[in-house]
């Protein structure tokens, strides 16, 4: 069983519209205060860098069920210059947001799964889970 | 485990719900350890706190319940830079492990052996301000007659002046054989390194070669701190200066080369800036400081002399060094 929703970035409220479905998506799918913050946290920082460094993208939430395991699916994509240099993005200590332990280190470390597709000129996909546990 | 320590937390609130006393404060200070421990994020923390604290009050109003959630929204950000925190911890100790480990190449690279031949006594001392020394002090005596020293110093301190200093070595391994006056060398080494260093890097070189057989020490310098000669005859010390610029700057570029003969009794101290740049609160120290110390264990051994010298203008400036300390000093005996 799956359910899919997104919200397309394109303005600095539709970060809080991101939020906010997530945070359904999360509390639905069966997850604890603490991880609903977690997962808004990373939909939020997801959705920030899409509208700071792609101007606009999309984030979709998915709710999945592998085997056992349920869990939550956040996707962030856009159409922007896309990342020249993966292994500093994801050091500690840079963040391309200028905030202590946010950026793209602070996402994957929000969520258990973290995959980051990106190609400079044509875009990044941004996939991150966390598990019900 | 969260929940065995949500338990517990429980315990200890109610406790001090109770009394408001000191000790279960401490207690919970104590017990705040085993939440780090866990590696309980802060966020997981409040989380504890509110369910903990609804259970305690049956009435708590909602609205306290629903403010520990905007809390707990709060404090992601600070359990992730507690991470990230940790993480750079993490990745500070392998970066140490790895300056040990060069720091111990740079040592077995670099290392040099004091001299032995009959009539000079040789005492050196070579002390990092960092991990890694932009001093150097080599040693080259192929025959019991001969002593050549060399004693450089990179301008810039750290990691990159140990490697540069690797060159000169390699550079002056290259002359080994060959009978070479201190000019010569020079000379070479700085037409080799020209080539190979960025602009904004120098290295200042003075090069001495002391003959047993007649006592008398050539020298040559490149930009180098100039030495100090001890004529024990006189009591007095003289400037061992010689032209020559810094090595890297110039192609071609040409050393002048001059001799002193050496008396009994007479030391010759080569040393680089990290000693003639010793910092007290009053500024540098003025090079009589450093003539009336010198002065005062004349008589020592060579090694003796240049560990009293770095002993004293290390308690001049605390015990911290500000700059790579370099001094060797070479006595003529009986």
């Amino acid at each position: 069983m799956e359910h899919r929703s997104s919200i397309d970035i394109n303005t600095e409220w539709d970060i809080v519209a991101a939020r906010q479905l997530g945070r359904n998506e999360a509390k639905s799918t069966g997850f604890g205060t603490v991880d609903q913050a977690r997962i808004t946290t990373a939909i939020s920082e997801l959705a920030r860098t899409i509208y700071l460094y792609a101007g606009k993208g999309r984030i979709e939430i998915q709710s999945i069920t592998v085997g056992q395991r349920v869990g939550l699916v956040i996707i962030a994509s856009d159409e922007g210059p896309g990342i020249a240099d993966l292994q500093k993005v994801m050091t500690d200590g840079y963040t391309t947001s200028g905030g202590l332990g946010a950026g793209m280190p602070g996402v994957k470390r929000l969520m258990d799964d973290f995959r980051i597709e990106t190609e400079v000129g044509v875009g990044t996909t941004i996939t991150a889970t966390k598990w019900l546990h | 485990m969260p929940q065995e320590a949500g338990k517990q937390y429980k315990q200890m609130l109610e406790n001090y719900l109770h009394s408001k006393g000191e000790e279960d404060l401490y207690l919970g200070q104590q017990f705040s350890r085993s939440f780090i421990e866990k590696n309980i994020a802060p966020e997981d923390v409040i989380s504890i706190h509110k369910n903990s604290i609804e259970e305690l009050i049956e009435d708590l109003p909602a609205d306290v319940g629903v403010s520990f959630d905007f809390l707990i929204e709060m404090m992601i950000h600070y359990g992730l830079a507690l991470k990230e925190h940790q993480s750079l911890i993490r990745k500070q100790e392998s970066i140490q492990m790895e300056m040990d480990i060069a720091v111990r190449v740079q040592n077995t690279l670099l290392q040099t052996t004091t001299p032995e031949v009959i009539g000079l006594d040789v005492g050196w001392i070579s002390k990092p301000a960092k991990q890694m020394n932009g001093d150097y002090v080599y040693f080259l005596n192929e025959t019991s007659n001969e002593v050549c020293l060399a004693v450089a110093d990179i301008i810039g301190k750290g990691m990159s002046a140990a490697m540069h200093m690797s060159m000169v070595k390699f550079g002056m391994d290259s002359l080994r054989y060959e009978q070479r006056s201190p000019s010569e060398v020079l000379s070479f080494i700085n037409n080799m390194i020209e080539k190979s260093i960025s602009d904004s890097m120098f290295i200042s070189m003075f090069y001495g070669k002391y003959d047993t057989d007649t006592s008398t020490f050539r020298y040559a310098s490149a930009g180098h701190e100039p030495a100090l000669l001890y004529r024990a005859a006189e009591k007095k010390f003289l400037l061992l200066e010689s032209k020559g610029l810094l090595l890297g700057v110039q192609e071609g570029a040409k050393y002048e080369e001059r001799i002193v003969r050496l008396e009994e009794g007479d030391f010759i101290a080569v040393m680089t800036d990290g000693v003639t740049e010793t910092r007290t609160e009053k500024g540098f120290i003025e090079l009589d400081i450093l003539e009336k110390l010198l002065h005062d264990v004349k008589c020592e051994k060579a090694q003796t002399m240049v560990d009293f010298i770095f002993n004293q203008l290390s308690k001049m400036q605390d015990y911290v060094l500000h700059d790579d300390f370099t001094l060797v000093i070479l006595k003529k005996v009986n």
